[in-house]
């Protein structure tokens, strides 16, 4: 896939701390091609905003040690100048945050912080911009948007907020954006329609998303790919009707049949992942989800020593874990599916 | 007789507007006239979007709030206002185990004074000692009994929440309402606490007044299911009928909302238009008409009484109709 309009190769984050180093991200990989969405799943602290921050190069400034390649467009964006990505950010790339209320200036009205990122990248007059600011906030469904524009953060509800942040990210019509939680603090109501936006805009502009989340539900409804991220490495990685279907991985095996389901009674007992995701300081030592792992009898390596490979199990299916692929597709069979 | 029963339960906040002399504005009417019965052991979903009021409901129940009005009747004896010691009599009967893992144990206390806390207040006095009995409850929900003397700091958010469910259980109470208690926990986590609850309440007999925001988990948990929006009961049947023939437009546009963890399968998406009303100054006749995609006029100036159209199905709706959203 030469041709991706994002390339991440061997991302690593690593935070030097007081108690040891925090690999938050460890050897990361993937491509995405524009009018795609890739969905990035993980539980907290498996890496997955910090991945999307180094993207963004929002850890500059700090402690972050930032590594590898991410390509955009074929601009390598870990090396760029501090001048030249912020010229990238807003307009060829955006963010949209989890919380709103506090990714927005709570002093400037909408409209203020919308044309203030028109302007930042373009050279329009401050009545151009206001005018495309109030288009975009129709666009993403706020009504009223001529009188909204001019209100506070503080007077827009959640629902509505995180349209207005969704329309500052898309002001400028990015390639690439990055939703990171976006929908985890509203209600499933008003989820629906963030998700049905997001996939509208994305249909009208062909932008690349990436789509972090912990909520396997929106990720089936909105991906394309998925990548499962566990201790700050990808775990699995593949199509969407595969991830579900065909998963192949202990981890999001634990994943899927620990989810209670809507539309059905599942067995009586929910089937958890045993024990607490790892300390990213004191990263398990060989398979970072060995201590978790109920197949590691299965296995052929010493799980507990060696750091599995991330290797195609099956066509356009890679997952790192010490099992034989086959052994998994028959565990997954036999033992998963039938729980799921 | 129900364990539990609760009659057209009120809970308004006052407000006050500034004006030259401070007066009274619109109350906030959080709850609004909700009843519902519940039998030992069984387990009470209480779903609705964020300022439904299940909260509200939930700790007006238990007493944590002084209900407007309404009755509640626990045991068969009324106790929507009973006061001082015949109210902390009541509190060994029903606990609570809250949302926020970290916002509710005190993290100046060690674990074993927060579990043994209910011994102390209420004076009661285990057999074999207060530290044995704490030892012993921290083991049931799965926690190191030698980790006593920890503060809450040195847990993790699961073990958290299982500390808040033994420090719930020390009294052996007849009910408890469980707010959020796995909201806050990442997925392979959940299904931990979920399956202590289930099992603790198999042990015990306890009832569960269950909030959550989380209609799978609500599904999975619960014997019967309620439905609020803006205070009001809409709809609270069997948890497999209302989730497989949920008659209010508000329960099926929920319904539909949630996604499933199945690529590519075709729904019915119901989507509701607009925001919350203000509970402050609700719509007139049904609460929920101005996002229905059904309403009329006669919805405007007429509140539907919620009514049993099948066994244990209450619907509070004009036009009630089965509708398959899943």
């Amino acid at each position: 896939m030469s041709n991706a309009f994002l390339k991440v190769r061997d991302l690593r984050v690593h935070f030097p701390t007081d108690d040891g180093l925090v690999k938050a991200v460890d050897g990361l990989t993937f491509d995405l091609v524009k009018g795609k969405t890739l969905g990035i799943v993980g539980e907290s602290g498996s890496g997955k905003s910090v991945t999307s921050l180094a993207i963004m190069g929002l850890h500059r400034g700090s402690r972050a040690r930032v590594s590898g390649e991410i390509l955009l467009d074929g601009q390598d964006l870990v090396t760029v100048s501090d001048e030249e990505l912020r010229s990238l950010r807003g307009r060829k790339m955006a963010m949209i945050f989890q919380d709103p209320l506090s990714a927005m200036h709570p002093y400037y009205t909408i409209g203020t912080q919308l044309t203030e990122a028109i302007q930042v990248h373009e050279k329009v007059t401050k009545a151009a911009a206001r005018n495309t600011a109030i288009d975009m906030l129709g666009r993403v469904g706020i009504p009223n948007p001529q009188r909204r524009i001019d209100q506070y953060p503080h007077e827009f509800s959640g629902g509505m907020r995180q349209r207005a942040m969704i329309a500052m990210a898309l002001i400028n019509n990015p390639e690439l954006l990055i939703a990171d939680e976006p929908t985890t603090a509203l209600d499933v109501t008003v989820q629906a329609q963030i998700l049905d936006l997001m996939r509208g805009l994305q249909d009208e502009f062909g932008s690349a998303i990436i789509m972090i989340t912990h909520d396997l539900g929106v990720v089936a409804e909105i991906a394309d790919d998925v990548l499962v991220m566990y201790g700050g490495k990808c775990v699995e990685q593949s199509g969407l009707d595969d991830a579900f279907h065909r998963p192949d991985h202990p981890y999001t095996w634990g994943l899927l049949t620990s989810m209670p389901r809507l539309d059905r009674v599942k067995s009586e007992r929910l089937i958890p992942v045993a024990g607490n995701p790892p300390s990213l300081i004191n990263l398990p030592p060989g398979c970072a989800f060995h201590p978790r792992c109920t197949f590691q009898e299965f296995a052929y390596q010493d799980c507990a020593a060696v750091v599995p490979e991330l290797a195609e199990s099956y066509p356009g299916h890679l997952s790192r874990c010490h099992i034989a692929a086959a052994k998994r597709g028959e565990i997954f069979t036999e033992q998963i599916a039938p729980r799921l | 007789m129900s364990l539990l029963e609760v009659t057209d339960l009120q809970k308004y906040f006052p407000t006050y507007e500034q004006k030259l002399l401070r007066r009274e504005g619109d109350p906030i009417k959080a709850v609004d006239g909700v009843s519902f019965t519940l039998d030992t052991g069984e387990t009470l979903g209480l779903v609705g979007e964020s300022g439904c009021g299940k909260s509200t409901a939930g700790r007006t129940v238990l007493r944590l709030l002084n209900p407007t009005g309404g009755k509640i009747t626990f045991e068969g004896e009324d106790v929507t206002s009973i006061k001082g010691e015949h109210l902390r009599q009541l509190r060994r009967e029903v606990q609570m185990v809250f949302q926020d893992p970290y916002g509710s144990l005190n993290p100046r206390h060690p674990v074993g004074a927060i579990i043994a806390a209910p011994f102390e207040i209420q004076g009661i006095k285990p057999e074999g000692g207060v530290k044995k009995a704490v030892q012993n409850l921290m083991e049931r929900v799965g926690l190191n009994p030698e980790h006593y003397n920890r503060y809450p700091h040195e847990f993790s958010g699961g073990q958290r929440q299982r500390i808040g469910v033994a420090r719930a259980i020390a009294l052996k109470p007849k009910l408890i309402v469980c707010d959020e208690p796995v909201s806050a926990l990442d997925v392979s986590i959940q299904a931990q606490v979920i399956n202590l609850l289930e099992d603790i309440q198999a042990e015990q007999n306890l009832a569960y007044v269950f909030i959550a925001h989380d209609l799978s988990v609500v599904r999975h948990i619960s014997d019967r299911v309620m439905v609020m929006y803006l205070g009001k009961m809409m709809e609270i049947a069997d948890r497999d009928s209302l989730y497989e023939r949920p008659m209010h437009p508000y329960t099926q546009a929920l319904l539909s909302a949630v996604p499933v963890p199945e690529p590519r399968r075709e729904r019915e998406r119901i989507l509701l238009t607009g925001d919350l009303p203000s509970p402050q100054n609700p719509p007139s006749g049904c609460v929920f008409r101005t996002r229905c995609p059904i309403a009329t006029e006669r919805c405007a100036v007429e509140v539907p009484m919620p009514t049993e159209l099948e066994p244990g199905h209450v619907v509070a709706c004009h036009f009630p109709k089965v509708r398959d959203v899943l």
